[in-house]
């Protein structure tokens, strides 16, 4: 990689960048720490890691105010955090405990903050869909500006609920972004075995909705990518969907292994790692310096050191409230 | 007024007095409902407020939740039961589990509305009675309205419920004639009622039996068989107070349900009254429910699938002591 040539300004400035090297850092410390812990049998149930993915996330999450709604997966612990969710909440969540965002109802798989319109990780594949065409219709019926942030993996749009989604949105118009985290599997499935095309920007020419895909290991270009489209969505012109090309280096989850792709193609992505790509670059643009890295890495640390200490130290819900929620308690 | 015109002028009632509520499914606008039940509402509400929706109820009734989620009340109509399958993982996977899953941040204030049950010759694949699938989900509200009053007054209700609420409308009621009372308070949706006041047996049904089943008690009253009917209304919450007291009256019940007999609605009511009215029972309690065939559709083959009054009548009569 060659030096930059100082006629050109640069494509982001250092406190942007730096901001965005850390989000993408957090989240992979944070997975490594959910990892660790799933190992040590604090977390359990099913543990779906992102790790490789960080810059999809990340980027895309720019995009969006805090007056948008979020609609995520089962793999979300990166859109919960780079949605400004805190980590101690979520490691609360994945203990089971009465401190966690979904009070231990949900686990790893179902994060939900009302405060973030954070409407929650879908574990049915392509189940979020529809949920996110419903707030988007929502916001169209009451005149209000705001768009829904839907993302969904390549698995998805092999579902029903993928085509019925993307005809209604943009039938009706409605404000929603789709957001396609392609990381080429579909649990074990590659995209070759499970799609006649896989080209999955193309599937919205079919409903006259316009599309994008972007190289989803670069974060500025995701993040440019994102807010195209998101202005796109805000304008009124209804909905996009933007492609996001990316690898996930861990297994399906904890219980895969993955035993359905070579260690050379996941060596290959991994030299395409999104974090690493982007301190190379940051380090090239002079923005990044090894003390940097240190300290960012050092607080990092520190923040999950301590949504470990609050996750491990928190109660559980009792088990006299085991029905509480099931239905409201009183009516509004 | 009929069954149709009541959902209709409930509905009337909600569009004009919340701007929040709107309607939206297969064919509710132009065409003004397969049953006709949102016949004119398109003219005065407009297309905004009265949805056609393409044929993917999926993604409707999803749209539903989420626009629920959003600060709406939508009533979603779904044709047929039948086709409410293609929906269920919207149902059972987001509508009921997203309040507790979230631990209690988001509710789900949803309407849907769906045609059930045979009697029209229109074979399997529009026919049958599955509320007791519906009926097994915790976090949902499962209504049967059976009477022209409660078609008006259950829908009315239910868009004041924070939760989702499912409400089976049997096809074959939509002509019935009834009153409604426009200036009544809201009904109490966890109550069941007291169609016929007995005291020799009680025949406990909801929905689209309780007209068979009120003519068998008329029936059963010619033998000087005193029966009590028991109107459901609601199969999720049960109101089984209502129940246990008859039964602790008559002694015993017959149950009638127009879905298959294993798993039926009415396995759960028999259960019911066998954990709660055990030492009540003078007979074994008896169920009436459709026999265990994918509805067929030659008139006399469905109608041999389905409960009738002389079915009802019998099972009433084996259960009473022959007066002396």
């Amino acid at each position: 990689m060659g030096t930059n040539t100082i006629s050109e300004p640069l494509p982001v400035d250092r406190e942007h960048a730096l901001f965005l090297f850390r989000e993408m850092l957090r989240i992979r410390r944070f997975e490594e720490k959910a990892a660790e812990m799933y190992t040590l049998q604090k977390i359990h149930g099913f543990l779906h890691l992102y790790i490789g993915e960080e810059a999809t996330g990340v980027g895309a999450m720019q995009a969006f105010t805090p007056d948008d709604a979020i609609v995520a997966t089962y793999r979300e612990h990166g859109h919960a955090l780079a949605r400004g969710m805190p980590a101690s909440a979520l490691m609360a969540e994945m203990y089971g405990k009465a401190t966690g965002c979904s009070h231990g109802h949900g686990g790893s798989m179902h994060f939900f903050d009302a405060s973030r319109r954070f409407y929650g990780g879908y574990a049915i594949v392509g189940g979020g869909l529809p949920i996110a065409v419903g707030l988007a219709l929502a916001d169209k019926m009451q005149d209000r500006k705001r768009v829904t942030a839907c993302f969904f993996g390549d698995g998805a749009v092999a579902e029903g609920e993928f085509h019925e989604s993307m005809n209604l949105a943009a039938l009706w118009k409605l404000p929603v972004v789709f957001l396609c985290e392609n990381n080429l599997y579909a649990m074990g499935t590659a995209l070759a075995r499970h799609q006649s095309q896989i080209n999955i920007s193309l599937k919205a020419q079919s409903y006259g909705m316009d599309s994008s895909s972007v190289d989803g290991m670069d974060v500025l270009a995701v993040e440019a990518a994102a807010k195209q489209a998101a202005a796109f969505v805000r304008s009124g012109n209804g909905p996009f969907l933007l492609e996001l090309r990316t690898y996930r280096f861990r297994a399906h989850s904890m219980s895969d292994p993955d035993l359905y792709r070579t260690k050379e193609e996941i060596e290959e992505w991994k030299k395409r790692d999104p974090i690493s790509l982007f301190e190379v670059r940051l380090r090239d643009w002079g923005l990044l310096a090894e003390s940097d890295v240190a300290h960012i890495e050092s607080e990092i640390t520190a923040e999950i050191d301590s949504a470990v200490r609050f996750a491990e130290t928190s109660p559980v819900e009792p088990v006299e409230d085991l029905l509480k929620d099931v239905c409201a308690r009183v009516k509004p | 007024m009929t069954y149709r015109e009541a959902v209709r002028a409930a509905l009337r009632k909600a569009l004009r007095s919340d701007p929040r509520v709107f309607l939206m499914g297969e064919d509710v606008g132009r065409y003004g409902g397969s049953f006709a039940v949102s016949h004119g509402l398109l003219d005065e509400f407009g297309p905004e407020r009265i949805r056609d929706t393409p044929l993917s109820e999926s993604v409707f009734v999803g749209a539903g939740i989420g626009a629920a989620l959003g600060g709406m009340r939508p009533i979603v109509e779904i044709m047929t039961v039948n086709f409410s399958m293609l929906a269920m993982d919207q149902i059972l996977n987001n509508a009921a589990t997203l309040r507790h899953m979230s631990g209690g941040q988001f509710g789900v204030p949803l309407v849907v509305r769906i045609a059930t049950g045979g009697g029209r010759q229109m074979a399997a694949q529009h026919s049958h009675s599955l509320e007791v699938w519906y009926a097994h989900i915790p976090g949902i509200k499962v209504l049967t309205p059976a009477t022209v009053a409660d078609a008006y007054g259950m829908l009315l209700a239910a868009l004041q419920e924070p939760d989702p609420v499912f409400i089976f409308e049997h096809a074959t009621l939509y002509p019935l004639e009834g009153e409604i009372e426009e200036t009544a308070e809201l009904i109490d949706l966890n109550r069941a009622a007291v169609r016929r006041p007995g005291r020799d047996v009680t025949l406990i049904t909801y929905g689209g039996t309780l007209g068979k089943t009120l003519q068998a008690a008329e029936h059963l009253a010619g033998e000087a068989i005193d029966a009590e009917v028991i109107d459901l209304r609601s199969l999720r919450p049960l109101d089984t107070s209502t129940i246990m007291d008859s039964v602790a009256k008559t002694h015993r019940a017959v149950i009638v349900d127009e879905s298959w007999r294993t798993g039926s609605f009415a396995a759960e009511v028999s259960a019911q009254i066998m954990e709660l009215a055990f030492d009540n029972l003078d007979a074994p309690v008896a169920r009436v429910c459709s026999a265990e065939v994918p509805m067929p559709y030659a008139k006399h083959l469905e109608a041999a699938t389905l409960p009738q009054v002389e079915g009802i009548v019998n099972a009433a009569r084996g259960l009473v002591p022959r007066h002396g």
